[in-house]
């Protein structure tokens, strides 16, 4: 067993730290006072290639694994948790079930541009009654035969890169069936694009962290797609979902885990210029013991987030890794941006320094793609057998 | 068409610099970049190779560890790298540098023209770039700000003090190029990948066409550097808050102080 990088990855690494370091961190600010979604960042992220970096050459994308990608997410993560979630949301939730599940007409038709980040993709399962209970959609989809079109009505929330996306997965019911005696709601999924009639967008959300993320409600009425819309089969809607997720959520825990190393950096920088008592904080035993635990406990999260990565990379189901990496990352980088608030005393609340932010920043990876609760139901029930 | 480029694994001094006891630079210590100028100077060969079509051949000259620099590269754009190493190669100044790529340039068919960077960061004598070009009896146009190919011939705007030159030379010639050229692309996540999985040439010494081991290596440079030691850091300045008059007779009091005036 071999905890080294290979060369290719160390420079992948390098070439993320350096774009995030002289293209994102300069806008974290402003992005998120302005609640401000970085699309001139995510061009440069295009044509960096960082818009489909696990997509095969063959599609446009840049052919490297999901490590590549995750390192990616983290790097962007640690000076700006916006930027990381949109490129997550547009990778993992979007051209991941296209490529996955999708027939080959449609990953001709929408991976290439979504690969090159000529588009961006957004993913819509949540409704205001359904979010970790799936099974709550009521977003209908129904088949009209004379015109062979899918007749979507209903709304989604909370859905990342929302109006900002070109190209949406929806999860809708399309019929109602039997299922060891009970009737329960069959599910389907489908690609939709922007500009289709009957499909907008309502609210924008305001939110604790990653503001400059668009967050948005997408709203379907009499919302009209083409029977090739439907992405693999008809009925299969929540399992696609839930594999989606699956691998949604490693780019989550590269984000908790980007958000802790960023938090990290910045407070360890901090408490060896900050003075108190005539010496610098760094030389109390308190800020050393919690920057020991905290070190410790993120280099343990970016382990696991590895891990998932490569398990995604060989192994057809991984939902363990995934949950286990994103339950662990995600708390460890709201304990840790709540611990390099308080080691920064008063500045640590001021929007001025950057921990502040990612200290709301963090809180959205214990909830968003599944709440920590949803995960340890999922570890618990991969565990307990 | 074809253009090589030379480029060259340099410390990062942005990060500070590292001396060993003995007042050498400790290169160990230090995190390694491509020179700045190299990297206008690819990223030049690149936008040519993106216009009209070239095979862009980076070239450098270092230990083993130097192809890094050649897959960042690659990684970039670069069709192919060549990295010249060998123990008797060692401890060059620009001399030896110079004859050895040239030897090996003249080991690579076909080129049209051949692009380096003005000066290396941690050198910084602007001797290599030139003196290749005399080693292979070619034109050379040094300091380019702005670099055109025009059918056989490349047209450069040369920086000079206070305005700049226009010349045009025909090729095969030799561009040693600016930081300042342009702003380099970053290397592409699958750029580096594709690096890594391409191979890359090694020259040695028995590679080299047409030099002479005098004139390389250790033994083979006039040049000997006796000492480096780190820049003696300014102080703190002063700011002063006056109104403009009070701000000149402040200053005039200051220079008059120094005896600058």
């Amino acid at each position: 067993m071999d905890f080294t990088l290979s060369k290719k990855h160390e420079m992948a690494r390098s070439l993320f730290k350096e774009f995030a370091e002289v293209e994102v961190a300069p806008l974290a600010q402003e992005t998120d006072e302005n609640e401000q979604f970085p699309l001139e960042t995510v061009k440069k992220m295009a044509t960096a290639g960082f818009m489909g970096i696990p997509v095969p050459k063959e599609y446009g994308g840049q052919g490297c694994d999901p490590l590549t990608y995750t390192m990616c997410v983290e790097e962007l993560s640690k000076v700006c948790g916006t930027t990381g979630v949109v490129v997550s949301a547009h990778t993992s939730l979007c051209i991941d079930p296209i490529m996955t599940y999708g027939t080959e007409a449609q990953k001709q038709k929408y991976v290439p541009d979504l690969a090159s980040g000529k588009k961006i993709g957004a993913f819509g399962l949540t409704e205001p009654g359904a979010g970790t209970d799936a099974q709550g959609q009521q977003t209908k989809a129904v088949f009209d035969e004379e015109t062979n079109e899918w007749v979507i009505n209903g709304s989604k929330c909370f859905i990342t890169n929302g109006s900002y996306a070109d190209v949406y997965i929806v999860i809708a019911v399309t019929g109602i069936i039997e299922k060891r005696g009970r009737k329960i709601k069959e599910i389907s999924s489908f690609i939709v694009e922007k500009g289709t009639p009957g499909f907008s967008f309502g609210t924008k959300e305001k939110k604790m962290g990653i503001r400059g993320s668009a967050t948005y409600e997408l709203i379907f009425e009499d919302c009209r797609v083409p029977a090739d819309a439907l992405l693999g089969q008809k009925g299969r809607g929540f399992g696609i979902a839930m594999h989606t997720l699956d691998g949604g959520r490693i780019g989550i825990a590269a984000q908790a885990l980007g958000i802790a190393e960023g938090a990290l950096e910045k407070t360890i920088a901090y408490v060896q210029e900050r003075k108190q008592f005539g010496r610098s904080i760094s030389a109390f035993q308190n800020t050393q013991f919690q920057i020991a635990d905290m070190a410790t406990k993120v280099q343990a999260a970016q382990c696991l987030v590895y891990k998932a990565a490569m398990a995604k990379a060989t192994q057809k189901v991984y939902s363990l890794e995934a949950a286990m990496a994103k339950l662990f990352a995600a708390e460890v980088a709201m304990e840790v941006t709540t611990k390099c608030v308080q080691l920064h005393g008063g500045y640590g609340y001021i929007r001025e320094y950057d921990v502040e932010r990612m200290m709301r920043d963090a809180k959205i990876t214990e909830i968003y793609e599944g709440t920590s609760e949803v995960q340890r139901m999922v570890i618990s029930a991969n565990v307990i057998k | 068409m074809k253009i090589v480029v030379c480029v060259k694994q340099v410390p990062d001094t942005a990060g500070g610099v590292k001396f060993k006891a003995d007042g050498t630079l400790d290169r160990a210590a230090m995190l390694t970049i491509m020179n700045p100028d190299d990297k206008a100077g690819l990223e030049a060969a690149l936008r040519i190779k993106d216009e009209i079509g070239a095979t862009v051949v980076a070239v450098t000259m270092g230990l083993p560890k130097a192809e890094e620099v050649l897959r960042e590269a690659m990684a970039m754009g670069a069709d192919e790298g060549i990295l010249v190493t060998d123990r008797v190669l060692g401890g060059a100044d620009t001399w030896a540098t110079s004859t050895t790529l040239a030897g090996a340039i003249r080991a690579i068919p076909d080129y049209d023209l051949i692009i380096t960077g003005r000066q290396a960061i941690d050198g910084d004598t602007a001797q290599v770039g030139p003196q290749i070009s005399e080693h292979l009896n070619l034109p050379v146009i040094s300091y380019a700000e702005d670099l055109k190919v025009e059918g056989d011939s490349v047209i450069v705007k040369r920086q000079y003090d206070d305005r700049y030159h226009m010349v045009k030379a025909q090729m095969p010639c030799l561009v040693t190029a600016l930081a300042e050229l342009n702003k380099p692309r970053y290397m592409t996540p699958g750029g580096i990948f594709d690096a890594y999985d391409t191979e890359i040439t090694v020259m040695n010494r028995k590679d080299l066409v047409d030099v002479e081991d005098k004139n390389l290596g250790l033994v083979g440079s006039p040049t000997q550097i006796a000492r480096a030691s780190d820049k003696v850091r300014k102080g703190a300045g002063e700011v002063v808050n006056l109104d403009p008059a009070e701000s000149v007779a402040y200053i005039m009091g200051k220079l008059k102080e120094k005896h600058v005036i």
